[in-house]
């Protein structure tokens, strides 16, 4: 697992685009959105106290954005450079080459998200922490959703080849609608509030808004947020694990990195 | 010698297509052999089940003397590979390459073996540099060296001095022999270099169509068929309808 981590823990150190790559997104997204955040708030009563509410929502989805993204980018890299066969006839467990990678995206997105937090407080005068304790319920709520994203897109890799390399950059954008990033649930149509209900993320940004908004805590939405979570994991790892047999019968491995 | 590697008649299928049709061989420790064929004759598909990429859809393969299926791992780890198609990540260094398959194949003395390694495959200047800028000659050294990282018993070639210059293909060859010799170990070389065949295996196995056409060490085959060389043997067979089964 080690190993694994050092593989892609010297990618990054060799080249400054990747980690400029991995700095920049989340900062122009803060950016951008702080911006049109102290728009609106200048011009509606309503946004005037919401600023803050729009920023941290702004920098929830972005840990959740590149932690997905990041645990399909470790799986596309290695189709990529053609090592994909490599790493498939190295002695690791199927369970270790997860983990590893688990870990691996959970340090490609602090390395973004953390630069994103502290630009907000000199550029906005906002702090994410004002969520307190429950931060951390709602980061490692997101983180889980995340990588289980990218476990389902990498299945899917495993499943279908390089083919299915373009779903793997259009879940998040398929996926926000559903989520109530930026808006209470009671906007979307009822058809899609019941799809959003299945979904972990409403659970968490409506968490979000209510501890800044109300200051008051709804247990319930986290603990929803963490039953979809753990419905949705177990699910992608048993997927996962179907998608390797599935490789293994049609040949899907030995023809990856070809 | 005992056999390293047992197949047992494989087969594989692809839907309707038989890509491999009951196959059986054995590989000594301590010997070469030559996996020769037309392209599409189940070379690939016959290597990929051997490293446990591919599941046989019937036959078992033995890996000194543990079945692959239900023991991937710890055969994993007695194995090796090495084909021009599969790369190591360009980005790295050879030595942080190394490295990293050092930790995976959980090897105690990764940079001792490093050094052995880079001693014999003449890639002592080379270790700091980046992988995706060396010749091909010198990824191929590398390749090499990840490929023997983890001391296989059993190494698979495939094709591993297609494009190389003599001089290299050569260094890689008597390395393979010397290596093989020293360490015991048994090797399957697919190869279309008829040459390389020649000198490097005592017995070789021709496919054609998933099955094995014929077998032999190469004066033999080439007395038996009547040709000059091992490359018109391999002509005439590919031509020919199956010779054997």
């Amino acid at each position: 697992m080690y190993g694994l981590f050092l593989r892609h823990f010297y990618l990054i150190t060799r080249s400054f685009p990747r980690v400029l790559d991995l700095v920049y997104w989340p900062t122009i997204q803060i950016t951008l959105w702080g911006f049109i955040s102290n728009f609106f708030a200048t011009h509606t009563t309503y946004y005037n106290n919401a600023v803050g509410v729009i920023l941290t929502c702004a920098i929830l989805y972005d840990f959740l954005f590149r932690t997905s993204i990041g645990f399909n980018m470790l799986f596309l890299e290695e189709i990529w450079s053609r090592n994909f066969t490599n790493l498939f006839i190295a002695p690791m467990k199927i369970g270790e080459i997860l983990t590893s990678l688990v870990a691996t995206a959970l340090i490609r997105a602090l390395i973004g998200l953390i630069p994103a937090v502290l630009l907000t407080s000199p550029l906005f005068g906002i702090s994410i922490l004002d969520l307190g304790i429950f931060l951390f319920f709602l980061f490692l709520s997101l983180y889980l959703f995340g990588i289980t994203l990218g476990i389902l897109v990498s299945a899917g890799l495993l499943r279908y080849g390089p083919s299915f390399e373009n779903i793997a950059w259009s879940t998040m954008f398929l996926l926000a609608p559903f989520g109530c990033i930026y808006y209470p649930i009671e906007i979307l149509p009822e058809v899609f509030q019941k799809i959003a209900y299945l979904l972990p993320l409403v659970y968490i940004f409506e968490e979000a808004r209510n501890i800044l908004i109300n200051q008051t805590v709804n247990i319930q939405n986290i603990y929803y947020a963490f039953l979809w979570n753990g419905v949705y994991f177990v699910l992608s790892i048993v997927l996962f694990y179907y998608s390797f047999n599935v490789a293994k019968n049609k040949g899907t491995l030995i023809n990856m990195g070809e | 010698m005992k056999n390293l590697v047992e197949v047992k008649n494989i087969k594989k299928n692809y839907g309707k297509n038989e890509a491999v049709k009951g196959i059986s061989f054995n590989i000594k420790e301590d010997e070469i052999l030559g996996l020769l064929g037309p392209n599409g004759s189940g070379k690939t598909t016959t290597i990929g089940m051997l490293l446990g990429l591919l599941k046989p859809t019937s036959g078992e393969i033995f890996i000194n003397g543990q079945k692959l299926e239900g023991n991937r791992i710890e055969i994993l780890e007695q194995i090796n590979f090495i084909s021009p198609y599969i790369e190591l990540p360009k980005k790295l260094t050879v030595k942080q390459n190394l490295t990293v398959y050092g930790k995976l194949y959980k090897i105690n003395n990764i940079n001792e073996r490093i050094e052995f390694l880079s001693e014999k495959l003449r890639l002592e200047g080379l270790l700091n540099s980046i992988t995706g800028e060396l010749s091909s000659g010198q990824k191929n050294r590398v390749s090499l060296a990840k490929a023997l990282i983890n001391e296989p018993k059993v190494l698979l070639l495939d094709e591993p001095t297609a494009s190389l210059d003599p001089e290299v293909g050569d260094f890689v060859r008597s390395f393979l022999e010397n290596y093989k010799k020293e360490k015991k170990i048994s090797i399957l070389l697919a190869s279309h270099n008829m040459n390389e065949v020649t000198r490097l295996c005592k017995s070789i196995l021709m496919m054609k169509d998933g099955i094995i056409i014929d077998k032999g060490n190469p004066d033999e085959l080439i007395n038996k068929h009547g040709r000059k060389n091992l490359e018109e043997v391999f002509l005439k067979l590919s031509r020919s309808k199956n010779e054997l089964n």
